[in-house]
């Protein structure tokens, strides 16, 4: 153990037994996603550095304070990426606020999630223990897979010190084209061309206008272009718009009109909630600006079949995330007392009960 | 060899049986010695014992009230789908209940514009594949055993196939589970939205080994099925040469649909066998698959065969039709019930390593042929480093046995040391359980034991499986497949 990491370890002893609150926090550039922040500082960006990377592998192994950035420098470098295209939301992103965080960025319908590409986790829990769950190799299943239950845990179970990822190549070739359609219609021509063959990597919908992204081989995706029709984007500006909608610096996300994030099954209907939408990953994806009752956005993702995050806004009496169900509630508390039993880590992230 | 023999308590098991008739016909109640029989061990022979009671409901209902029932009487369940299982995950109890969840076998709804199933638990794996078909749509995770085990299994082992290097795993091609908690809750995991709100407790569950909640409906992830797939089969002069002719085509930016190795005690095995034309001279063979479309296929297939080519191949042949590359998979497919015919007795191991430490493996695996004087040809999932070494020995002999485990012990401990895992998909059930002590440590140990009571506060599901008490740790035992035959002999195992 390093003496940093067992300062750290001292650190969270001494929080548990004054059960005082200790804030997790890498870069910073996340502060505003979940509950609000707070507790004393633990900065994890001294714990840094690629730890193993083999790319024949496609694994790489990463300490929590590697800025995400020179991770995927690392990956470019030898022609591989995270599939997940997570989002920075900022030039200081860390590793393990990537994790904590949990969000996947434009390629998750196609490739998966950022839980699914999480192979091990290096965990300091709230007794101050470090513990290894799952590996560095891909076909894992001994012992509960709680390297995935970290995944999008916002750091209330305890401190990601280290994780493994699976990585992939870059495609060979990437083109994006632009359809005029309407919202009913994209949403169900998404779905229909999701369930053909195509080498569909990301998709967005705003304004009547559908844009969508091929990778793969170059003989695929020259294939699909013949087959789709649309327009197709300058590379240039095809790169900026992909980028744009994952770091939400385009201007859609612009304003201090309350963003919502709706995750709904692909081929739902149109929320009829008053705001600007955009859509993405095949209709499984609805951002939705608007200053509509808590109660009334959360109701329509339900009916839906979904649920709906207050993503940003100034003010989050309602909650970040959709109420759980009592059963989920009552697992959700006993997970939480059985890592962290004295509640230290980022109290109210995630729940204001966890 | 018996595990702890049944000690069945008669008056409990009267007791329990008619607490279950009171909700379930007495035909779905069975306790009749020669009525549970069937029922005593999954695919994992070694280890048998006689459940107290075996239930077989036919509605939620009755799952419910089942659970309800045996929780408020404090009797340990253990739910099973068709006991295809390797590692004794569906053993029963002797102090419990068995809960077939056989009868669930219907498939709720299909969706083919969204691309989900909504099955019941007892619903084969290729079922599903069956069903969708004519939608241009399947189910990717394939285990060997899929025409028989059910997706119940599949979701409590988080089972794999030959295909997950590019298509994942059980957790990747799941999105919901509803069921029921040990206290007869109602619960769902996941939904058809591509994520849910809190802690991902649908990751948790899958791989599970059944000892967190019940499942009572799945609902999987379609994908439309490649129009085309062709595979390049290539010969090795050295395993080693081989193996790295694996890391050459992940190094090429190739993730191949399916990428597996034989050695040639393997391949002369089941030539006899099957007959696929395998090249017998070489030290190993390579099966590298390519799928999509035909653009695809062809693009890939030829970078396949200039890596592989470039990396030592000496000899090369690609599957020219549908009917060719079945042949070529036969034998790989094949493999363990023709080595079964060679020996009275094999020994199947299931560790995962890097794919780098290959070489290192197989000269360790090599030593210990000699060390202890037994044959072990070896199939791999090479893509993602799942070995599946089977070690051919005599159970009649027990010092051939007792050399067996001590060789398969020091295997998997050896993949442990190099960075790997005990089981790639096989499970730890009660096969691997000793062999947890050696991947985990006494405090990761005591995590997994905590996260179990969350969900499970008195350990009534599937109690003794997969998670070891540090009293256990010091014991350590292996397992043999009796005879040489496996329950459900007929299913290719790999």
């Amino acid at each position: 153990m390093s003496d940093l990491v067992a300062g750290w370890v001292e650190r969270v002893r001494a929080a548990g037994a004054a059960r005082s609150a200790l804030r997790l926090r890498g870069g910073g550039t996340k502060d505003f996603y979940g509950g609000e922040p707070r507790g004393e500082l633990l900065d994890t960006r001294a714990h840094a550095g690629i730890v193993n990377y083999e790319p024949t592998e496609l694994v790489v192994t990463a300490r929590c304070g590697t800025p995400l950035a020179e991770l995927e420098a690392a990956l470019a470098a030898q022609g591989q990426m995270l599939a997940f295209e997570p989002p920075h939301f900022g030039a200081q992103a860390t590793v393990g606020g990537c994790i904590a965080a949990g969000l996947s960025g434009p390629r998750r319908a196609s490739a998966g999630a950022l839980r699914d590409y999480v192979l091990g986790v290096k965990l300091l829990d709230g007794k101050g223990d470090v513990l290894s769950f799952g590996g560095q190799v891909m076909k894992n299943v001994a012992g509960y897979d709680v390297s995935r239950l970290l995944a999008g845990s916002l750091g209330i179970l305890g401190v990601i010190l280290e994780v493994s990822v699976k990585v992939l190549p870059r495609p060979t070739s990437e083109s994006t084209l632009r359809f005029e359609l309407p919202q009913a219609r994209a949403i169900l021509t998404l779905n229909q061309w999701a369930a053909t063959p195509l080498p569909i990597s990301a998709s967005a919908w705003r304004q009547g206008q559908l844009l969508l992204r091929l990778s793969g081989a170059e003989a695929a995706v020259r294939a699909a272009i013949e087959r789709l029709g649309g327009d197709p984007l300058p590379d240039a500006e095809a790169r900026k718009l992909w980028e744009g909608l994952r770091e939400q610096t385009d201007p859609y996300f612009s304003g201090d009109t309350p963003l919502w994030r709706l995750s709904l099954p692909s081929k739902a209907a149109s929320i009829e909630v008053e705001g600007e939408q955009l859509i993405e990953w095949g209709g499984a994806l609805r951002w939705l600006r608007t200053s509509a009752a808590a109660g009334a956005v959360r109701e329509a993702a339900h009916r839906a079949g979904g649920h709906a995050t207050l993503f940003r806004a100034a003010e989050k009496s309602a909650g970040a995330f959709a109420p759980l169900p009592e059963v989920q509630r009552r697992l959700h508390r006993g997970l939480k007392t059985s890592f962290d039993p004295q509640g230290i880590f980022n109290p109210g992230r995630l729940y204001a009960e966890l | 060899m018996d595990a702890k023999p049944g000690c069945i308590d008669p008056e409990r098991q009267r007791a329990v049986a008619a607490a279950l008739r009171g909700f379930l016909p007495a035909r779905a109640v069975l306790f009749e010695a020669e009525d549970t029989r069937p029922y005593e061990c999954d695919g994992l022979t070694a280890y048998r014992a006689l459940p107290m009671v075996v239930a077989l409901p036919e509605t939620e209902e009755q799952v419910q009230k089942l659970l309800k029932t045996c929780h408020a009487m404090g009797v340990p369940v253990v739910a099973r789908g068709a006991g295809t299982g390797l590692s004794g995950g569906a053993m029963p109890s002797s102090s419990g209940v068995l809960l077939s969840m056989a009868k669930f076998m219907r498939v709720t709804r299909i969706d083919p514009v969204a691309r989900v199933a909504v099955v019941q638990p007892g619903v084969r794996n290729l079922a599903i594949s069956d069903v969708v078909a004519p939608f241009g749509l399947y189910y990717a995770p394939d285990p060997s055993s899929q025409i028989a085990c059910t997706i119940g299994g599949n979701v409590g082992e988080n089972s794999g196939g030959v295909h997950c290097l590019k298509y994942g795993l059980t957790v990747h091609n799941v999105l919901a589970l509803r069921g029921y908690t040990v206290e007869g809750e109602p619960i769902q995991f996941g939904s058809e939205a591509l994520d849910s709100p809190g802690l991902d407790l649908l990751a948790l569950m899958i791989g599970s080994e059944g000892m967190l909640a019940v499942a009572v409906e799945v609902t999987v992830k379609l994908l439309p099925r490649p129009q085309l797939a062709r595979v390049v089969m290539a010969s090795f002069a050295d395993v080693e040469t081989a193996g790295d002719a694996v890391a050459a085509v992940i190094a090429a930016g190739i993730i191949p649909a399916g990428l597996e190795m034989m050695d040639r005690p393997a391949t002369r095995a089941v030539e006899q066998y099957v007959g696929a034309g395998y090249d017998l001279d070489a030290a190993a063979i390579l099966l590298c698959e390519a799928d999509g479309t035909p653009e695809e296929v062809e693009e890939e297939i030829a970078r396949m065969k200039e890596v592989l080519a470039r990396a030592g191949a000496t000899q090369l042949r690609v599957s020219q039709n549908e009917a060719e590359r079945l042949k070529f998979w036969s034998g790989r497919k094949a493999a363990f019930p023709a080595v079964g015919r060679i020996s009275p007795d094999y020994y199947c191991m299931d560790g995962t390593i890097p794919r780098k430490r290959l070489g290192e493996i197989l000269r360790f695996i090599a030593e210990m042929e000699k060390k202890y004087g037994l044959a072990c040809p070896n199939v791999f999932h090479a893509g993602d480093g799942n070995l599946h070494p089977l070690i051919l020995y005599d159970a009649n002999d027990p010092d051939q046995l007792r050399r067996t485990e001590a060789f398969a012990a020091e295997v998997l401990e050896k993949c442990v040391e190099v960075g790997g895992t005990i089981t790639g998909e096989h499970g730890v059930g009660v096969e691997k359980i000793n062999q947890m002590c050696a991947q985990f440590s006494a405090a990761e140990l005591a995590a997994f034991r905590a996260l179990k009571r969350v969900f499970d506060p008195h350990e009534l599901l599937n109690p003794g499986k997969a998670v070891p008490t540090l009293a256990r740790c010091a014991e350590y035992r292996g397992m043999h497949v009796r005879g040489g035959v496996l329950p459900h002999a007929e299913l290719p195992r790999f």
